[in-house]
């Protein structure tokens, strides 16, 4: 067990060493100087060295990018271009909006994917499963941001349930902060769990054609005791790589739910950087992305092994 | 024929009949402006009604119709015209650095996500319906690479592959004469789920400005003009929406059709 | 009163007829065979009794177990039942376990459904249980998962679980099937010993006219879900009424008869063949260990000659076919076919992979099912500089189909057109086609029923009589390869023990393991061969 999680974090490493070195070269490619354009066309040439000094865009590209990386490491991510302010603070402020968001609607979207997938499965052919099956079907083709408009509409504007938009942060206890990510968590989530409730069936319903389900039949077990016992554990295999998946998606798909609820997350944060051509705060958000995809799929790996003993012995 | 398959028919090439028949043929200009005339609910004369600026929304729809087919359609063309040799490849050298590295490589790609792409395009060239094109398009690469390869090594370990080998035929013959018509019908298939997957990736990103800029009409970004007016004009959200749910209903109906009437036991991956 | 007794069983799946008016009875200690051919209706007999049938299955008739008919009984009763009354073994064990759960728990799990005792005393019965049917837990822990044991020793654990309660009748549906003869012998002996300990009735569901007749008490003889001849074992196996029963015994030890061999001189030189496996690496930088498939093997097959290779599975020999075959290039040692390698400068050698060819056991993974018979068994004209075409490739397909017992008519349908004995006709028709002079058969009448298989040796007899053909035939079929070859080795992890001619090496084994394997063989006893 030990050796696979220690393979599974080189390789985990590795990853994010590459990873780096691509969004790196990208944003070397940019066109154009940031110091120049913060300064405009009428700068000075020692204002402007001195600037670049400042921002750290002197000296090679080896040295930029190493520079960049040490920085990371110890939680400096430099300076950005527009504001002056640490690019950490800005991330930091941001992050404790989007990844409770996204937590929050992973979460939802379990709870409400697992029970319908497995009672589907478990009515397989039956009026219960075929209106899950259309629901989901449904749920898959509905555009997050979109369905998050018709829950504004709805809730926020007609009923006046829940704030239309706007954070008002965790200083006022958690219940607040909860009930403003609500909406948008819920947005998040339905789409994600119709994804996820399919796949639990359709896994599930190849794990009941599978013979150890027959032997524990022959035991005695009902069909619903061996679907739960035998069944769900064996069927978590293919839905954990699905919740895997869905975390980046999630991440992704809060970034432009931000946008509908005005929240003050990181997507706000990028596109303000993107139109302000602010490129370190896009370089290390897009960072911070992927890390936060490359990790999950690493705690994916070890979950696996967790839920699957044949993996465990091997490297 | 399955009921999903006609009803997936239906609703697709209803899309795709608009999408081509605005190329000669809308009940309005889509871009004309006609202030006096702004946000009229659906009537006989404009059957969705009328934006902010007037502009007839059934024209805009017919066209975003297009944008949107053509931004997804190019954008698997692109996932499968370099993802499926790449997944051929990794199969036929099973085990070797080859493989290895289009693994490694595919792991790499999904770690970025087609809004992570096309921010850095964006931040990094400015905005245009290229990007999404391209960000779409190079996470259907691996998408295609890991199913193609999956189903090709079964394939592989088939009997019917060894009696080609010992008939002296080489990996790339293989791979082209046995293997790809094998998997045909999975990549028809997943194509159409991506397809789908592509539709919704391109209104999610031209509604937060990353996809077809002004004045290409585009259905994410109608729907980011009425968002400051879903009060009081929700037509205007509405119907852009159901659009989009259409499309994306038709194409995975499709899929599912296709996939009973190809071969039932596909597995289609779906995230 | 017969413990188990199966009156006027009629079942459809959909309403296809599956079984038609079977019967059958079973007393206390009694161990009742059925036996038959694929698509003769055996399993579905035995689920029946377990009331486990597919979806769309409707059944008629009696089945009473005590005098109580299983067929009325409610889902929640025969819930019961299972595990308790009636346990039953499987055919697959690599399958049959949950991959996910400790074999402790799922022995346990057989006892605490029933509720039959506390969870402590449950524990307690489960270790007793393995250890009887020979998982002592000292060697075998409850906490091991199926994935650490071997085929057999799962196959222990399902047979554990299903007599855990000590059921008063088992049902095993081809339990050994899928295991070596060895273990198939074991696991016998483990059946038979349980029925004579419990007072179990067994009724025992097998292709394996050998198997049944050193077995059972009672023999069934099924064809298309009807039951054709039944008796007392003794009485059966001396006078058999029924046709189809006497050519099922005839088919399962059928024998043919091969042309004298001519051995002109080696046509095959195989010299101190090495063949490692990189196992995965266990620490990270360690050097990966490797497996030896195949240990210095040495043989020499003549022109003309028919030689056989037999071993378990995991023995190396399908490892050594490739080699030969050149798919795969060797680590030490050499493969010549007419004094040229297989393999040259790590690539294969074409020149000298055209004068073979190969039959695979599969007959239907063997074919794309995309392509026409006519393009299937031309495949390997890929090895000629001058493959022939128009009309001359036309007339040796039309040769080549006929030669096997086709029509050359088949040459424009799909595989999936033909039958399992046909798609192998087919596939001796591709071997054929370019007239190696080396066929290397690869378990490849292993798939087939009995009737089936005798039907494919004779054509392989005949064809050596028509094209001289010089084979290795593959098998772990003991009594196949007795009547098909002339010479024969017997190999065992990765090595050739022994090799001789094929009826001295059968009638007088000289190695330890030959003689295992030989012994652990069931044997067809003498019976009526000629009556009518």
């Amino acid at each position: 067990m030990l050796r696979y999680a220690l393979k599974r974090l080189i390789s985990l490493l590795i990853s994010l060493a590459v990873a780096s070195v691509v969004i790196f070269a990208v944003i070397e490619v940019a066109p154009g100087d940031p110091a120049s354009f913060m300064l405009g066309v009428n700068a000075q040439p020692d204002t402007l060295a001195a600037l670049r000094a400042e921002l750290g865009l002197d000296g090679t590209k080896l040295q930029r990018y190493l520079n960049w990386v040490g920085g990371m490491l110890v939680g400096d991510f430099g300076t950005s271009y527009t504001y002056r302010t640490p690019v950490s603070q800005m991330i930091a402020d941001r992050l404790w909006v989007s990844l409770p968001l996204a937590l929050y609607a992973l979460t939802l979207s379990t709870l409400i994917a697992f029970p319908a997938g497995i009672y589907a499965a478990s009515r397989r052919g039956k009026p219960g499963d075929l209106a899950i099956m259309g629901a989901t079907q449904l749920g898959i083709a509905v555009p997050n941001f979109w369905f998050a408009m018709m829950l504004v509409l709805i809730f926020a504007i007609n009923l006046r349930w829940f704030n239309a938009g706007g954070f008002a942060g965790w200083k006022d206890g958690l219940w607040t902060g909860l009930h403003s990510l609500t909406l948008p968590a819920i947005a998040l989530a339905l789409p994600q769990a119709a994804i996820l409730a399919r796949v639990m069936r359709s896994a599930l319903l190849d794990i009941l054609g599978e013979d150890f389900m027959r032997t524990a039949r022959a035991k005695g077990l009902t069909r619903r005791r061996a679907l739960w016992r035998h069944g769900v554990r064996n069927a978590l295999i293919p839905v954990l790589t699905i919740i895997g998946l869905q975390f980046s998606f999630l991440l992704a798909g809060s970034i432009i739910i931000e946008q509908v609820f005005y929240l003050p997350g990181l997507g706000r944060l990028v596109f303000q950087a993107i139109s302000a051509r602010d490129l370190i705060v896009v370089e290390s958000v897009v960072m911070l992305l992927v890390f936060a995809v490359i990790t999950v799929n690493f705690l994916v790996d070890l979950a696996y092994a967790a839920v699957d003993p044949r993996l465990r012995n091997r490297t | 024929m399955s009921r999903n398959l006609i009803l997936g028919t239906a609703l697709s090439s209803l899309v795709l009949l608009a999408a081509l028949l605005s190329f000669v043929w809308t009940p309005y200009d889509h871009a004309t402006l006609n202030i006096p005339g702004k946000l009229q609910t659906p009537d006989p004369m404009h059957w969705f009604g009328t934006d902010h600026f007037g502009r007839d929304m059934f024209s805009m729809i017919m066209v975003g119709a297009r944008t949107s087919i053509a931004v997804a359609l190019v954008a698997v063309g692109i996932g499968m015209a370099l993802g499926v040799p790449l997944g051929l490849a990794a199969a036929a050298r099973k085990g070797s650095w080859l493989d290895e590295v289009i693994m490694r490589g595919n792991d790499l790609v999904f770690a970025f996500p087609s809004l992570v792409i096309a921010i850095l395009i964006t931040a990094v060239f400015g905005a245009g319906a290229i990007n999404a094109i391209i960000a779409i398009g190079i996470f259907n690469i691996p998408v295609f690479a890991r199913i193609t390869r999956g189903a090709a090594l079964s394939l592989w370990e088939r009997e019917f592959i060894l009696a080609a080998r010992v008939s002296g035929k080489g990996g790339a013959r293989i791979s082209i004469e046995h293997i790809l018509p094998n998997v045909a019908n999975l990549l028809i298939v997943q194509g159409t789920i991506q397809f789908s997957l592509g539709i919704l990736a391109e209104a999610g990103l031209s509604y937060v400005g990353l996809g077809a800029q002004p004045p290409t009409p585009s259905w994410g970004r109608m729907l980011a003009d009425a968002q400051t007016m879903v009060s009081f004009a929700p037509h205007l959200a509405l119907i852009p929406g159901v659009a989009i749910i259409v499309t994306v209903l038709g194409l995975n109906l499709l899929g599912d059709g296709l996939r009973d009437f190809l071969d039932p036991r596909i597995r289609v991956a779906r995230t | 009163m017969s413990l188990l007794q199966i009156e006027n069983l009629s079942l459809s799946i959909h309403g296809a007829p599956i079984l038609r008016q079977v019967g059958l009875t079973i007393d206390p200690g009694q161990i009742v065979a059925v036996t038959g051919e694929s698509g003769s209706g055996k399993s579905m007999t035995a689920l029946a009794v377990m009331q486990l049938l597919p979806n769309g299955a409707v059944a008629n008739g009696t089945i009473q177990l005590d005098g109580q008919d299983l067929m009325q009984r409610s889902e929640s009763q025969m819930c019961a039942l299972r595990g308790a009354a009636i346990g039953m073994v499987f055919q697959e064990p690599m399958t049959a376990l949950n991959p996910v759960m400790r074999i402790g728990d799922q022995v346990t799990e057989t006892i605490l459904i029933h509720k039959a005792m506390s969870p402590a005393k449950a524990r307690e019965q489960t270790q007793e249980v393995l250890t009887r049917v020979g998982l002592p837990p000292d060697r075998f822990p409850l906490s091991r998962y199926p994935h650490e044991l071997s085929g057999g020793q799962r196959q222990r654990v399902v047979i554990a679980m299903a007599i855990a309660l000590r059921p008063r009748l088992l049902i095993a549906d081809e339990p050994t099937t899928a295991l070596d003869v060895t273990t198939q012998a074991q696991i016998l002996d483990l059946l038979k010993g349980l029925v004579r300990e419990y007072g179990m009735g067994l009724l025992m569901i097998t292709h394996d006219l050998a198997v049944v007749a050193d077995m059972a008490d009672q023999i069934i003889v099924m064809r298309h879900g009807e039951v054709v001849e039944r008796g007392a074992t003794n009485d059966l196996l001396r006078n058999m009424q029924h046709p189809y029963t006497r050519m099922l015994f005839e088919a399962s030890d059928h024998q043919v008869t091969l042309p004298d061999p001519v051995r002109p001189g080696p046509l095959l030189e195989v010299t101190n063949v090495v063949r490692d496996y990189r196992l995965p690496r266990r620490r990270l930088f360690e050097t990966p260990a490797r497996h030896r498939a195949v240990d210095d093997v040495s043989f020499t097959l003549s022109r003309g000659e028919r030689l056989g290779l037999v071993g378990e599975s995991g023995c190396g020999k399908s490892t050594l076919t490739r080699a030969i075959l050149g798919l795969e290039d060797v680590q030490g040692g050499q493969v010549l076919l007419n004094g040229q390698p297989v393999f040259a400068a790590h690539k294969p050698n074409l020149a000298v992979r055209r004068n073979m060819q190969v039959v695979f056991q599969d007959p239907f993974g063997s074919f794309n099912p995309h392509h026409r018979v006519g393009r299937l068994i031309t495949e390997p004209f890929h090895l000629l500089d001058t493959p022939p075409t128009g009309s001359e490739r036309q007339d040796r397909i039309s040769e080549m189909l006929t030669a096997v017992g086709l029509s050359p008519g088949d040459a424009g349908k799909y595989i999936h057109e033909f039958s399992g004995g046909q798609r192998q006709r087919i596939a001796i028709a591709r071997a054929l086609i370019i007239r190696p002079e080396l066929i290397l058969f690869d378990e490849a009448v292993s798939a087939l029923d009995v009737s089936v298989r005798a039907q494919i040796l004779d054509l392989l007899a005949e064809l050596c009589a028509t094209y001289d053909l010089t084979y290795l035939f593959i098998s772990h079929d003991l009594s196949v390869v007795r009547t098909i070859t002339d010479r024969v080795m017997v190999m065992q992890s990765g090595r050739i023990v022994e090799q001789g001619e094929t009826e001295a090496v059968f009638s007088n084994p000289q190695h330890p393991y030959t003689q295992k394997l030989i012994s652990a063989a069931p044997k067809l006893p003498d019976y009526n061969r000629g009556a009518a």
